[in-house]
């Protein structure tokens, strides 16, 4: 009969098809792969002891700064990411072109445009502020970034994935801080990076970079490398959205301020000045 | 046909030459693959020298990219491996904390298969031993 041949080839078909297809797949665990694919490595997990919150922030005690220690802060940031230092291009030049900075000394009024007047007394004006990437809530940078090497992790932070960065520079200028800096120059060479630490990737020329709070460190139970160098309580970092955490006990005790927040990026560093 | 001296002469010369490489190549073996060397302390330390992962050197790539993605995007840092020990997703510091020859073990197959991966622009190679620390 000729509908039966018809069904029996159908039937034999895809029973072969079937067959071929569990047998690959047991044979080269391609069903575990393509679960990995979508799901990611097997029972990948957080460290157990990580530092997790729901919206992490930090204040900066710029009142209990001074030369000396934000000099230290900043070194222990440069140490942890392997920052390089690279040279002035042309030794008069006023302002490095290449110089790659996380965390930095920016003056009060470059800092704070929107507060500064004139009669602000010339303790707070003449000091120099302890800057960083804020975090922000609502970032610029990772709305124009057109590889999704920028994002904004669950937590608040706003992360890098260098190896998708095509260095297309548009972050930094959506960025309303200048918290952004491209490598110009490759930063191996020249022993830009003094000491490198070899728990961190560096970076390769063509790539942008910034202060990723620590993420690497946070995983690890850490605190941030600039908050753990704090002798005195210079940097208080923690949980926005837990009442009870430290940072919300100061930013219930003091009057702060966030850097330009008139741009609408929602900056989650406050300053007590 | 006109010139067809000329015409067969430079075919007899074009086939000549674009088959020369088989030619001279017959009766001659391929170059051995490689081996990545195992011949670390770490390696040589260990009761039972199992990898993290199984079929490494046939799927290392897509395992470094699910490492990447799942560390990176996901803050998932850690996988349990084969013997069902908990280990760090990291190139740099778990791989290479055994794999600690990168010139005998990374760049041996990756120069015979001509590929140039550039994981070692950022990634952190260990120290070569003999050099310091
Ligand atoms: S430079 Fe990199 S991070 Fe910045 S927008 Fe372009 S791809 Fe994104
Ligand atoms: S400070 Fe700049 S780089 Fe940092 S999250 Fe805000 S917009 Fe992005
Ligand atoms: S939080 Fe970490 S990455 Fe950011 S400035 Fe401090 S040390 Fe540097």
């Amino acid at each position: 009969m000729k509908n039966d041949r018809r069904h029996f080839l159908k039937a034999a078909g895809v029973a072969t098809i079937g067959l071929a297809a569990t047998a690959t797949a047991a044979e080269a665990g391609i069903a575990d792969s393509a679960l990995e694919l979508v799901f990611g490595p097997k029972g990948a997990a957080p460290y157990a002891d990580a530092k997790t919150a729901t919206r992490w922030g930090m204040v900066v005690d710029t009142r209990k700064l001074n030369a000396e220690s934000m000099e230290k802060l900043i070194e222990a940031c440069n140490h942890a990411h392997n920052i390089p230092k690279l040279p002035l291009r042309k030794p008069h030049d006023k302002f490095n072109k290449d110089e790659i900075k996380w965390i930095w000394e920016e003056e009060f009024e470059n800092a704070f445009p929107g507060q500064m007047n004139e009669k602000l007394p010339p303790k707070i004006t003449q000091n120099e502020v302890l800057v960083l990437c804020n975090q922000c809530a609502s970032p610029a940078c990772v709305r124009v970034c057109p590889t999704k090497a920028t994002f904004q992790r669950a937590d608040g932070i706003v992360m890098m994935d260098f190896h998708r960065c095509i260095g297309c520079r548009f972050c930094m200028a959506a960025c309303p801080y200048g918290s952004r800096s491209f490598n110009f120059k490759d930063p191996r060479k020249d022993g830009a990076i003094a000491e490198t630490n070899p728990e961190f990737p560096t970076r390769m020329k063509g790539v942008v970079e910034k202060c990723n709070f620590c993420a690497e460190r946070l995983a690890k139970g850490l605190d941030p490398a600039c908050v753990e160098a704090c002798e005195h309580g210079e940097m208080v970092f923690g949980d926005l959205n837990d009442p009870e955490s430290e940072i919300n006990k100061v930013l219930r005790n003091n009057y702060t301020i966030q850097r330009k927040p008139e741009a609408g990026t929602k900056p989650q560093v406050y300053y007590i000045v | 046909m006109y010139d067809s001296g000329k015409i067969i002469t430079g075919l007899v010369i074009f086939v000549a030459l674009f088959a020369s490489p088989f030619i001279l190549n017959v009766g001659g073996v391929a170059p051995a693959a490689p081996q990545p060397s195992l011949d670390t302390p770490a390696i040589k330390d260990m009761e039972t020298p199992v990898c993290v992962r199984d079929n490494m050197q046939q799927n290392h790539m897509q395992v470094l990219d699910l490492w990447r993605d799942s560390v990176v995007r996901k803050a998932n840092r850690t996988a349990p491996g084969i013997n069902g020990q908990l280990y760090e997703m990291s190139l740099s510091n778990t791989c290479m904390d055994c794999h600690s020859n990168k010139a005998e073990f990374c760049d041996r197959c990756h120069t015979y298969a001509a590929v140039d991966p550039y994981c070692w622009d950022c990634h952190v190679e260990p120290p070569k031993e003999g050099t310091e620390s």
